[in-house]
């Protein structure tokens, strides 16, 4: 008793305390509700009637109807596309704000990249099919000033269209941990390399990348994971060639009223991109890092 | 040098472009007096904005969008002021995978969640309702709250607190007269983040909503009309203006936050 009267007035038992609400609330409405589509998706559903016997009947369909392998690659290749094209852009943003902004203006420059994000997500995403559409913004632009004869058609309802709409929505979400990664580079490495010898692109390979992986590193997963799960852009500006596999779920769970496949699905899709952000984190220490 | 200059004035200035691009085209649309959506431009109106007025769907839509996201604005910062504070102040069992585990929302796509909690809803057998919602977007709110209130209470210095104790207050008071008005700035930016992705989040709402509407799930359903485009690029208009209002005010309270405790501002939100 006397020893419980002490850890009741121990540093871990008060943190403990304090944190139990929040955590409580996270069990109860994300551990829980995980649980339990894992669950159902080991069941099977006729009409409404659920059977709740033990079948992996729904992961093979999953797995091997040629629709659904199909969807699920083309959705992991358009991940991969928006993140490359998002990690690919924002480098070269972040690395300008830490690197030729003047300090009293760096928080501007933040603020100025994350305003566009608090558009209408919804009307963001409709707006880019005005700009890209076959009499959108672009094409009139640049049929106006004579450099193309017909509409670009190539821009919009397909998967360029996705990757542009989407890398465009995720992009303010990878500026700011490479941002972050940048500043923390100490500038005095720079200078030894520039004394030692080094010029500025071989400076910049051999000292400030490496020094800014982990921004990298970070502002890739926050990107590729979520995107996956994006229903709402495949479906306004991807055409009938542009969906991706959380259409598929959200049909399931919706209109064909199948649940326990789309719950499969959902686990799938979550286990593949889990592998595959795991595949990339280990590349990195094994060969971005080098011997140290 | 002058050509690496050049390079990134050409290449930040396209990128501004591509970034801005949709938001500049919002209000240039809901000032148009065409009825469709395209270039060239016909004239200009205000016509758009009065037809909001009168339009009873989209004002419930607006009160229960403006419900939930205050109701969860609240319950995920008194969520995120506990978590925040403990994993701060205090070193306990297990302090990284809870944490791990608490912003792991951050992370998952969105999909996930709504399907996860439309399963849990129908499975226990409760109605779709304003509350499946709110539950949804309090989960999704309170680890950018957390990230914000972190740093609100990383940059305590533990000896004030120590001080309050050696002048004799109790823990409670301490908290009241020391911590929290020193926090009090991060308190609201966390407030009003929370209110701000709770009234644009769409793809939980969609999942989770049952007869009533929410302002997005509102905005989906009339995207398949075209003759209610343009009314709705005035809609988007308003919200892009509340939006950037609220969070300059956020930015504000964040920005007097830091200088309270003394530490140089270097970054921005999230």
């Amino acid at each position: 008793m006397a020893d419980f009267q002490k850890w009741r007035r121990s540093e871990s038992a008060q943190g403990l305390f304090l944190i139990s609400p929040t955590l409580g609330f996270a069990l109860l409405l994300l551990a829980v509700p995980l649980i339990m589509v894992v669950a159902l998706s080991f069941w099977t559903q006729d009409y409404l009637t659920l059977d709740r016997t033990f079948t992996t009947a729904n992961y093979q369909t999953a797995w091997t109807e040629p629709m659904y392998q199909y969807l699920m690659a083309r959705s992991l290749k358009i991940s991969i596309f928006v993140t490359a094209v998002t990690v690919l852009v924002a480098y070269p943003v972040a690395y300008f704000i830490s690197f030729h902004v003047a300090p009293k203006r760096k928080a501007m420059w933040i603020f100025l990249i994350t305003i566009p994000f608090w558009t209408s997500y919804l009307m963001r995403i409709f707006l880019w099919k005005v700009i890209l559409g076959y009499n959108g913004v672009i094409n009139g632009t640049l049929t106006g000033l004579g450099i193309i004869d017909e509409p670009l058609s190539f821009i919009l309802y397909n998967q360029n269209a996705v990757v542009i709409t989407l890398a465009h929505a995720w992009i303010p979400f990878a500026i700011l941990p490479i941002f972050v990664a940048l500043e923390r580079v100490d500038r005095s490495l720079i200078e030894a390399a520039e004394d030692l010898g080094d010029s500025g692109l071989r400076r910049f390979f051999r000292v400030t990348l490496p020094l800014s992986m982990p921004g990298v590193i970070a502002a890739t997963i926050i990107v590729f994971i979520p995107t996956i799960g994006d229903y709402v852009t495949p479906r306004l500006v991807g055409g009938p060639n542009g969906l991706m596999i959380s259409n598929m779920i959200e049909l399931q769970f919706k209109k064909a009223n199948n649940a326990p496949l789309g719950a499969a699905l959902a686990i799938s899709a979550m286990g593949i991109v889990t592998f595959f952000a795991l595949v990339f984190l280990w590349m990195n220490r094994k060969y971005v890092r080098g011997p140290s | 040098m002058r050509g690496k200059i050049g390079f990134f004035r050409w290449f930040i200035g396209l990128f501004l472009l591509f970034l801005y691009g949709p938001a500049i085209l919002l209000p240039v649309f809901a000032f148009n007096t065409s009825s469709i959506v395209s270039f060239p431009l016909s004239g200009f109106t205000t016509e758009w904005f009065s037809v909001l007025l009168t339009n009873g769907t989209l004002h419930v839509a607006a009160r229960n969008s403006l419900l939930i996201a205050i109701t969860t604005a609240i319950f995920s910062t008194l969520l995120a002021v506990l978590a925040a504070r403990a994993s701060t102040r205090f070193s306990f069992f297990g302090r990284r995978s809870i944490m791990g585990f608490v912003m792991l929302p951050m992370v998952l796509p969105e999909i996930i969640i709504g399907v996860s909690l439309l399963v849990v809803i129908i499975q226990m057998g409760f109605e779709l309702s304003l509350w499946s919602i709110t539950m949804g977007h309090i989960l999704i709110c309170t680890p950018f709250c957390i990230a914000i209130l972190s740093s609100a209470f990383m940059n305590l210095d533990k000896s004030l607190e120590e001080a309050s104790f050696d002048l004799g207050q109790t823990r409670w008071n301490t908290f009241w007269l020391v911590i929290f008005p020193l926090v009090m700035p991060g308190i609201i930016a966390s407030l009003l983040i929370a209110f701000t992705i709770s009234l644009d989040e769409f793809i939980i709402a969609f999942f989770l909503a049952g007869t009533e509407p929410t302002l997005p799930v509102y905005i989906w359903g009339q995207l398949r009309f075209p003759a209610k485009l343009p009314g709705l690029m005035a809609l988007g208009t308003v919200l892009l203006l509340v939006s950037i209002g609220l969070l300059l005010i956020a930015d504000f309270f964040r920005r007097r936050g830091i200088r309270k405790t003394g530490i140089e501002n270097t970054g921005g939100f999230l």
